[in-house]
């Protein structure tokens, strides 16, 4: 066992650890976000929407994450630089990275998912609760506001953290995008220093630790909220 | 007299595995051309196939082609499942200390491509803030550390093809890479279109200099010694000339 080479290689280490955390955060945040529109517009009365939301939700879940990364990067990256005036526009520096692709890949996949979790957990709340929300006269808007998303997201909460670790374990394939990330880290020290475990070893040690960050984190906030069952 | 017998036995099982066993060549599986891609049957061909022919003819051996990535060439030399790494492998210090090279048998000059702008030159003043696409852990991206690192950024790439295709939609100024499969690469449609070759750059020995050799497992100095002989020979008896000019206008060597 050989570790002589994470001194030298600190920075790009950190900087990938980086990439991959702020990958996780801007999918999962943004993800959820979308998914609670698609849930509502699946649990609600409009058929276009209610339609547009199964549809959008059955291919994201259909296809491989890495053909919608790739038909994003490839696909509709490609075409971006012939749209007039966005190579010289002050969007281009970002549109020409793959991490904005990578984030928008992992962002929709992420919601795809959320959304489905999150129309289970909206059919899961006790109907009493929303006929007695009803009954107090609240008006449906501030039924979805007050009462019956809250519960959905508590009663989706533990489903929720099993998805962010799945989405942690997606993050990697974005090194084919050309994103150095943790894994594209490992990917560079181990093609440079020929070594083939050690900086294996080193970044599962880092996504496990992730991962128990994360449970405890959910556990944390499962606690938080009070429930009554 | 039984121990003899078995002795004689195992003894000319080996020898006879021994004049069977093929030497067998690891190549990668990406397409790196002109020196290894494959054909549409999927057939290994390229400059370096042919020159592996002409080796093995020379040697009088049969040699047997094995698909290996990039990177799991040298584990694959040290497991012994393949004999020789024959894939434009440069011979560095780094690798040196992991396996032993044959000499060179091409010299891999480094150059850039990019848009067709005009703007000629590949020196730091032109390199200015600019994006290049380098393949991970190639010379080239030694290179870059040393002399560009400071004025322009690099974007790593799993295979110099995948950074053709960015470079082509603007995501990066250049591609840094051996001339030969930048040079492929604008033969091509999307090649042609998009990009030119911006010139190569300047010279420094001690990362671009000894060139590209063979790989063999650390020790195996026989092998070694006999691919070197084969390799001049075939340098000498001029066929080298003869299959590179297929390939190539000027003298890879």
């Amino acid at each position: 066992m050989d570790f002589s080479w994470i001194f030298p290689y600190r920075d790009l280490i950190l900087q990938g650890a980086f990439l991959t955390c702020l990958l996780l955060v801007i999918s999962v945040t943004c993800g959820f976000g979308l998914a609670i529109f698609l849930a509502i517009a699946q649990v609600g009365k409009n058929p276009v929407a209610r339609w547009l939301a199964k549809g959008y939700c059955t291919f994201f879940r259909g296809t491989p994450l890495l053909i919608q990364l790739w038909l994003i990067y490839y696909g509709l990256g490609t075409y971006l630089p012939y749209v007039p005036g966005l190579r010289t526009s002050f969007l281009w520096p970002i549109l020409r990275e793959g991490l904005f692709f990578a984030a928008l890949a992992l962002t929709l996949n992420f919601a795809a998912y959320q959304g489905e979790i999150l129309r289970g957990a909206m059919l899961a709340v006790p109907k009493g609760e929303l006929e007695a929300a009803r009954a107090v006269g609240m008006s449906p808007a501030m039924i979805l506001r007050r009462i019956w998303l809250p519960r959905a997201i508590r009663i989706g909460l533990p489903t929720f953290a099993g998805e962010v670790v799945l989405q942690l374990k997606a993050t990697p394939i974005v090194f084919s995008v050309t994103v150095m990330d943790l894994y594209g880290a490992a990917y560079k020290i181990r093609q440079d220093t020929l070594l083939v475990y050690e900086p294996l070893l080193l970044v599962t040690l880092f996504y496990v630790g992730l991962t128990f960050l994360i449970t405890q984190a959910f556990q944390k906030l499962e606690n938080a909220v009070p429930t009554r069952r | 007299m039984k121990h003899l017998g078995k002795a004689l036995a195992i003894g000319m099982f080996m020898m006879a595995a021994n004049a069977h066993a093929d030497i067998r060549f690891g190549i990668v599986n990406e397409a790196y051309p002109p020196y290894t891609t494959k054909d549409a049957s999927g057939k290994a061909i390229g400059w370096e196939i042919d020159l592996m022919d002409a080796v093995c003819e020379e040697l009088k051996e049969k040699c047997t082609i094995v698909d290996v990535a990039w990177d799991g060439l040298i584990p694959a030399l040290e497991s012994k499942k393949i004999d020789v790494i024959w894939s434009s492998m440069s011979i560095t210090d780094e690798r040196k200390k992991r396996i032993d090279f044959t000499e060179k048998y091409y010299s891999a000059l480094a150059g850039m491509i990019g848009p067709k702008d005009g703007a000629m030159g590949v020196t730091a003043k032109e390199l200015k803030d600019k994006t290049v696409g380098i393949a991970v852990s190639t010379t080239q991206s030694a290179y870059f550390k040393k002399h560009f690192a400071d004025v322009a950024s690099e974007k790593s790439y799993a295979t110099v093809d995948e950074s053709f295709q960015d470079l082509a939609s603007g995501r990066i100024d250049y591609v840094f890479a051996d001339t030969g499969p930048l040079k492929e690469f604008l033969k091509t449609d999307l090649g042609e279109e998009c990009c030119e070759y911006k010139g190569n750059v300047e010279p420094d020995d001690t990362i671009l200099g000894a060139g590209v050799g063979g790989g063999v497992r650390k020790g195996d100095d026989a092998l070694r010694e006999r691919l070197n002989a084969a390799i001049k020979a075939v340098r000498d008896s001029g066929k080298y000339a003869e299959f590179s000019k297929k390939y190539f206008d000027y003298d890879p060597y």
